[in-house]
């Protein structure tokens, strides 16, 4: 399968003399090379402010939406850095996004229970529930970094299934099957009365998934991501040219767990609630058809795989909804369809175009423009 | 007048972008013994893969008994009577040499035929059949290429197609080999392409010698002439 | 005292179930060098239509056999229509693939037949059967060993003696060369799937008398549970499945019972790092590759 560039590489390539500028950052002692920071942080700039405008103009429930995709996004980047970059195949980021959820709704509660109030309260849970999807993450890492293909994807199965057990067992803090449910402050009084309160639910999410890009895909740039691809491509090479190959593959995991938590807490957030049902092997299943569908390894493949996460259920109910059916047969089809064409999604995508939906547009604007060449991965086959 | 068997023209294939054979040109007539000889790289085991089907060839001619070979899976090549035994001789490990031989049978309907075949398989190579029930990975490198010849040869071919069968054994075991190769010659008229790094046994046996070099051929000789032309052997074979 | 005999005898009916399973993971390990992600969702996809066809018949033993048949078809249809057009050229294809269907399969059965617990009747006594004042197995278990000791046999039996088992072990074992012998390697692929769904088939009608009920997802579990059986005994190695499903029945009996039935995942989980980290090929691998 092969990686594509990130958004704004494609530009830098077409001139031959912007080549070795961008090759050589302005500050080499820096990790990141000032000048790949300065322009992720410009794109993100950019970005926050055409989605702060597009949530002025989205009606309520689109903005619910946007806060939705926005949450998918922070999961799938990680994962898509995770199994796409490095090579390490989890089906347990569900769990890891569980995590964070949970540990969102508990820290609202406990401090929701004292009184606090504010931004900064929320603030708190979800750092806390990326701490602690972070640690989950280093535990899980920790013993994935010996295991390779199928043996890590059960591994992380099992993890998958260990989310509804343990809420059961540990019902008394956890909820069990009927899981939690929290208060979150309404929009801060700064923002007017008439706030609504889903445009703050969407910045609320897109702040997480801005800040998750910006760390992603600088860290794709830098030389961490290229040790992860090393380490995908060639443990054996990459291990005589002097990588950590279990470290790599810890951190990786550390990283893309700590992006699901923060997924995970968002969906909570939005929810105001979490329950097992909600963070289900489907959800992991899920999560990996958005980034196979997207584009593996690619970021603006996350984007695509989170947009479709959400888009597909609303266009199978919107086909349900044309044919008059019984109010049994409705909730069948409104619940499974989605499901049907997300698996059957990634089987096609997978035999036809396993690149994704970003290699496939990739191809099509060099068919289009062909001076605008993305530099070939040594992925490519 | 003997019939040509195989008749090889323009053969062109390859891996990938370029091509390990480049129009190979190729005669062997029945009942008679083909040395393919030259260095290493020089496509011979190509040349035998693509015989077989195992290699799709990108343009050329391959002609067996008169019929083209054009498109035959490879399953249905040992039915019409070629048989490969391939580079490094094919003996899968796990199984018996029992089970190894007759699975080089099982594609034979007529059941009592391949039975007897069996039995005459034991016969000619009595080490196999006193390891009858002996693992593949427990055979020396000897036994192991006399259970992949007994094992192309319980599908009674016409031609056999040999990959360097003289990898790893002893000069003595070669001779071995290469006198069965006479013999079965002489009994029942098979004819032999032998890739062979081994010059001398190869060309003790042969009857012609086809040399290669960089997939193409370089010269089709008899056998007599290549032992015997010092000018010849010294140009293309290193002696 | 009590306690302890009955839950090891419930275990070693789990445990002989899983062991079918593991057997079925097996066979496709051995034969397509994939696990096959996607045995549980075929195992439930053949179960319901059994539930269909005993609803429509009124016997179980024709829905049995129904199962059987659908394990079969659907293995079948699996590689045929899917599996030979995946790349193979990285491990995780097949994958990611087999995910896919599990998706696919369990969404189509819930919009057939909806996500509810379905009731599934055994088709005996389930009442434990006194020897000697002590409770131990009752008839239905009783059926299951019989059952899974069968197909046991019967398999062993394919693959030592028979002609076809022959062929099938190597096509495995040595694909091209036995190519070159005349074996049709893709075909005895596509009857290792065939035989290895059937297989899970059998498995799933064994265990989902004693489950909640069906329902897409009732085969997750266990999946995972004879995924760990099998890693445990070594993915390569037939024997190994039996044995470690055994283990794994046992130990997850002994944890339903003592600790709690919602904690079994996690000893499932517990279990699966634990072999992994400590032997990662098995207890009864064979470490030698596969040379030619």
């Amino acid at each position: 399968m092969s990686v594509i560039g990130e958004p704004g590489q494609r530009v830098e390539q077409t001139t031959p003399a912007s080549a070795p500028a961008a090759a050589a950052p302005a500050k080499p002692h820096l990790p990141w090379g000032g000048s790949t920071l300065l322009r992720h942080l410009a794109l993100v700039a950019l970005a926050a402010v055409v989605l702060l405008g597009l949530t002025y103009w989205l009606e309520p429930f689109r903005n619910y939406q946007l806060a939705t995709v926005a949450a998918y996004l922070c999961a799938t980047a990680g994962l898509t850095v995770l199994t796409g970059l490095n090579g390490q195949l989890s089906l347990g980021h569900g769990a890891l996004m569980a995590a964070g959820a949970y540990t969102v709704a508990l820290t609202q509660q406990m401090l929701t229970d004292r009184g606090a109030t504010g931004v900064g309260v929320l603030v708190v849970s979800l750092g806390c529930g990326v701490l602690v999807s972070l640690l989950a993450g280093a535990v899980i890492g920790v013993a994935a970094a010996r295991l390779r293909g199928p043996y890590l994807a059960g591994v992380t199965l099992a993890v998958a299934l260990v989310v509804p057990a343990l809420a059961i067992t540990f019902d008394g803090t956890l909820g069990g099957e009927q899981g939690l449910s929290f208060y979150v402050d309404p929009p801060p009084a700064a923002l007017g009365p008439y706030f609504p309160y889903e445009r703050w639910q969407a910045w609320l999410a897109l702040a997480g998934a801005l800040l998750v890009m910006l760390l992603l895909a600088n860290l794709v740039r830098s030389r961490f991501g290229r040790s992860l691809r090393a380490v995908r491509d060639d443990e054996v090479a990459a291990r005589l040219a002097g990588i950590h190959v279990a470290r790599t593959q810890v951190l990786a995991f550390v990283v893309s767990a700590a992006c699901a938590g923060l997924g995970g807490g968002l969906l909570a957030v939005l929810a105001q609630s979490v329950s097992p049902g909600a963070f289900s092997m489907t959800l992991s299943l899920f999560l990996l058809m958005a980034i196979v569908v997207g584009g593996l390894g690619s970021l603006a493949g996350a984007v695509w795989g989170a947009l479709l996460l959400v888009i597909l259920p609303e266009l199978t109910h919107l086909i349900t909804e044309q044919f008059t059916l019984a109010p049994a047969t409705a909730q069948r089809l409104d619940g499974n369809l989605p499901l049907a064409l997300f698996g059957g999604t990634l089987v096609v995508v997978m035999i036809v175009a396993p690149g994704g939906i970003q290699r496939v547009l990739v191809r099509l604007a060099r068919r289009i423009d062909p001076r605008r060449r993305t530099a070939p991965g040594p992925e490519e086959r | 007048m003997t019939t040509e068997l195989l008749s090889v023209r323009g053969l062109t294939a390859g891996y990938g972008a370029a091509p390990v054979l480049r129009e190979i040109d190729l005669t062997v007539h029945a009942g008679s013994i083909t040395a393919v000889l030259g260095a290493n790289g020089a496509g011979k085991t190509t040349l035998l893969r693509t015989l077989s089907g195992l290699l799709r060839p990108s343009s050329g001619e391959i002609r067996y008994d008169g019929v083209s070979l054009h498109g035959v899976p490879v399953e249905q090549v040992v039915r019409r009577g070629v048989a490969h035994v391939p580079e490094g001789r094919g003996v899968v490990t796990e199984l018996t040499v029992d089970e190894n031989l007759r699975l080089g049978g099982l594609w034979r309907r007529d059941r009592a035929a391949a039975k007897q075949t069996l039995a005459e398989v034991y016969e000619l190579f009595p080490p196999l059949a006193q390891r009858r029930r002996h693992a593949g990975h427990q055979l020396s490198g000897g036994e192991r290429q006399m259970l992949a010849l007994g094992r192309a040869l319980m599908a009674r071919p016409r031609l056999l197609l040999l990959d360097e069968p003289s990898l790893g054994l002893a000069p003595r075991v070669t001779a071995q080999i290469m006198g069965l190769l006479r013999r079965l010659r002489e009994r029942t008229g098979l004819t032999v392409l032998l890739v062979e790094q081994n010059v001398r046994s190869a060309l003790s046996v042969a009857d012609q010698g086809v040399v290669m070099s960089l997939g193409q051929v370089v010269s089709t000789a008899d056998a007599e002439r290549l032992r015997s032309d010092d000018e010849l052997r010294h140009l293309y074979l290193g002696f | 005292m009590d306690r302890f005999v009955f839950l090891t005898f419930d275990g070693l009916v789990r445990g002989v179930v899983l062991a079918a399973f593991a057997l079925a993971l097996v066979l496709i390990w051995r034969a397509a060098r994939i696990v096959n992600f996607a045995q549980g969702a075929m195992a439930v996809a053949s179960v319901y239509v059994a539930y269909s066809v005993t609803a429509a018949t009124g016997s179980y033993w024709i829905g049995f056999a129904a199962a059987l048949l659908a394990g079969l078809a659907l293995g079948t249809l699996v590689d045929v229509a899917v599996m030979r057009f995946v790349d193979h050229s990285s491990p995780l294809n097949a994958v990611i693939v087999a995910l896919g269907l599990v998706l696919l399969l369990q969404a189509v059965l819930g919009m057939t037949y909806g996500n509810e617990y379905l009731p599934v009747a055994a088709p005996l006594s389930r009442d434990a059967l006194s020897i000697g004042g002590l409770a131990l197995l009752s008839r239905y278990d009783l059926f299951v060993f019989a059952a899974v000791l069968v197909v046991v046999v019967a398999l062993a039996l394919l693959f030592t003696r028979t002609p076809v088992g022959l062929r099938m072990r190597a096509a495995a074992f040595a694909p091209q060369v036995s190519r070159l012998l005349g074996v049709n390697v893709g075909g005895m692929l596509t009857l290792g799937w065939a035989l290895a769904a059937g297989v899970g088939a059998l498995a799933g009608m064994l265990v989902l008398p004693t489950e909640l009920g069906l329902h897409p997802n009732a085969m997750d579990l266990v999946f995972v549970s004879a995924f760990t059986a099998a890693v445990v005994g070594g993915l390569d190695s037939p024997a190994g499945a039996v044995v470690g499903g055994v283990a794994v029945g046992l130990i997850l009996s002994y944890v339903s019972g003592y600790v709690g039935s919602d904690t079994a995942p996690i000893a499932v989980l517990v279990l699966l790092l634990a072999v992994l980290l400590i032997r990662p090929n098995g207890l009864f691998s064979s470490a030698q590759a596969r040379h030619v």
